[in-house]
């Protein structure tokens, strides 16, 4: 099976200007394309020939999880966005987020932490646990909570990819726009 | 008659030997630090056990001299911003610590005994050093004398030292930093770390003296290559600073057979 790079639902220049058309050139058009080249490459002849996604992400490692994880975790982030969006999430999640870490507010705050003091290349995310709670994580790299059979709920990419032509050493001001682009709706749905 | 002169004149030359390694030693000791003075002048006890004085290092160029490799916009943003930001990070993180009174290469020699922050921000903070001296405007070309004949005997060339270098930085997934160290029993390698780690702490894979280092966060390349980190690497060699490399080479042997 060969994997594919997903059309996203919004016109690159459209959620400027928290990410620039530029932005998405490179990081859609090229870091996540290349991923999804290199995965097709290294697959055939492995045991993850006609694997799954989510499957290659459980397990493998080395080469061929970077590149499945990486795939799977940029499809993930991109599709949490919509123009005009931001806002607060509503029913469910909102009450789930209230329940689990006390205010809006409060969950906005861990995981923009979470997300400013990774070290390095990766991810900050929101997940359900194990025990049904909502959880915040960090994972460097290619990492994805699908290998520790967490739920993610969303994502945002820490890599200086994904904000330095807009924002270079100013991560904490990619953070901050970034709550201008989630689509709430597309959050709640993954519950 | 000649002989006693001859022996006069060994004896002279002898001496000014060992004066020249006491020198060189000294001021290797001081390189050893990455430019960091010991504050004899403290004037009281208690700044004495914090003698060692950290330096934010100058750039030893214009923000424009490696253009057009490297561009005056990211060395600008580079060296300003997150270079200072891990110099200031690091003092915050050895403050009131033991690592205060220490060079930075003994906090390298046990930084799995401290906490993340400050192996990061040591990290950081050295790194960047050693590679903006890494570098130079109209630098590359080749190595010569010593260092040249050592990079041939262990990597059979210099290309295929470079391959082997270029790939360490290509092949290094997420953020890190590509090297040619050497070990001590006086052999050349080339490794990269993740992150901000480098060969001289104590958690490297393989651990050894740095002469050169490229680094390859994001950040160092992103600007003018984008996703295209080979590009930047193949660039790089065009300001590579050979002489200071030698210098390196040369240091780091003496300090080996010192030992």
């Amino acid at each position: 099976m060969k994997f594919e790079l997903p059309k996203l639902p919004y016109d690159l220049n459209q959620l400027e200007p928290v990410i620039t058309a530029k932005t998405f050139e490179f990081h859609y058009g090229k870091h996540h394309q290349a991923y999804v080249n290199n995965l097709n490459n290294l697959v055939p002849g492995t045991k993850f020939e006609n694997a799954t996604l989510e499957t290659i992400i459980k397990e493998s490692d080395g080469g061929i999880f970077n590149n499945a994880a990486q795939i799977w975790n940029h499809t993930f982030y991109f599709m949490s966005f919509a123009p005009n969006a931001g806002g607060e999430p509503k029913g469910k999640l909102a009450e789930l987020i209230t329940r689990d870490f006390g205010s809006f507010a409060e969950f906005k705050d861990k995981f923009a932490k979470a997300a400013t003091t990774l070290f390095g290349s990766g991810w900050a995310w929101l997940v359900i646990n194990k025990e049904g709670k909502l959880e915040i994580t960090q994972e460097s790299n290619a990492g994805c909570p699908l290998k520790h059979g967490l739920k993610p709920l969303l994502t945002i990419d820490v890599w200086e990819h994904a904000y330095y032509i807009d924002y270079q050493n100013r991560r904490p001001d990619y953070i901050a726009a970034f709550w201008n682009i989630v689509d709430w709706k597309v959050i709640e749905e993954r519950l | 008659m000649n002989k006693i002169k001859k022996i006069t004149a060994l004896i002279i030359f002898g001496f000014l030997g060992l004066q020249y390694t006491f020198i060189a030693q000294a001021q290797e000791s001081q390189k050893d630090n990455t430019k960091i003075q010991t504050n004899n002048n403290s004037k009281n006890k208690t700044t004495m056990n914090k003698a060692i004085k950290f330096e934010f290092q100058a750039l030893p160029y214009s923000y424009d001299a490696l253009e057009p490799y490297i561009d005056k916009l990211t060395v600008e943003i580079h060296y300003s911003k997150h270079y200072k930001a891990y110099y200031n990070n690091f003092l915050i993180a050895i403050k009131d610590t033991e690592m205060e009174s220490m060079n930075i290469k003994e906090i390298f020699r046990n930084i799995s005994k401290y906490p993340m922050a400050a192996r990061n921000n040591s990290g950081g903070y050295f790194n960047h050093t050693f590679y903006w001296e890494s570098m130079k405007a109209k630098g590359g070309g080749l190595p010569t004398g010593k260092l040249s004949k050592a990079i041939i005997k262990t990597f059979n060339s210099f290309d295929e030292f470079k391959k082997q270098f270029s790939d360490a930085g290509k092949t290094r997934f997420g953020s890190g930093w590509a090297w040619l160290s050497l070990d001590d029993k006086g052999n050349l390698f080339v490794c990269s770390t993740p992150n901000q780690d480098n060969p001289l702490m104590d958690i490297a894979e393989k651990k050894g003296n740095p002469l050169l280092t490229m680094d390859v966060w994001e950040h160092a390349y992103y600007l003018k290559y984008q996703n295209k980190r080979a590009d930047y690497i193949d660039a790089f060699w065009n300001v590579v600073n050979w002489d200071e490399v030698a210098k390196r080479y040369e240091n780091a042997l003496k300090s080996l057979s010192t030992k």
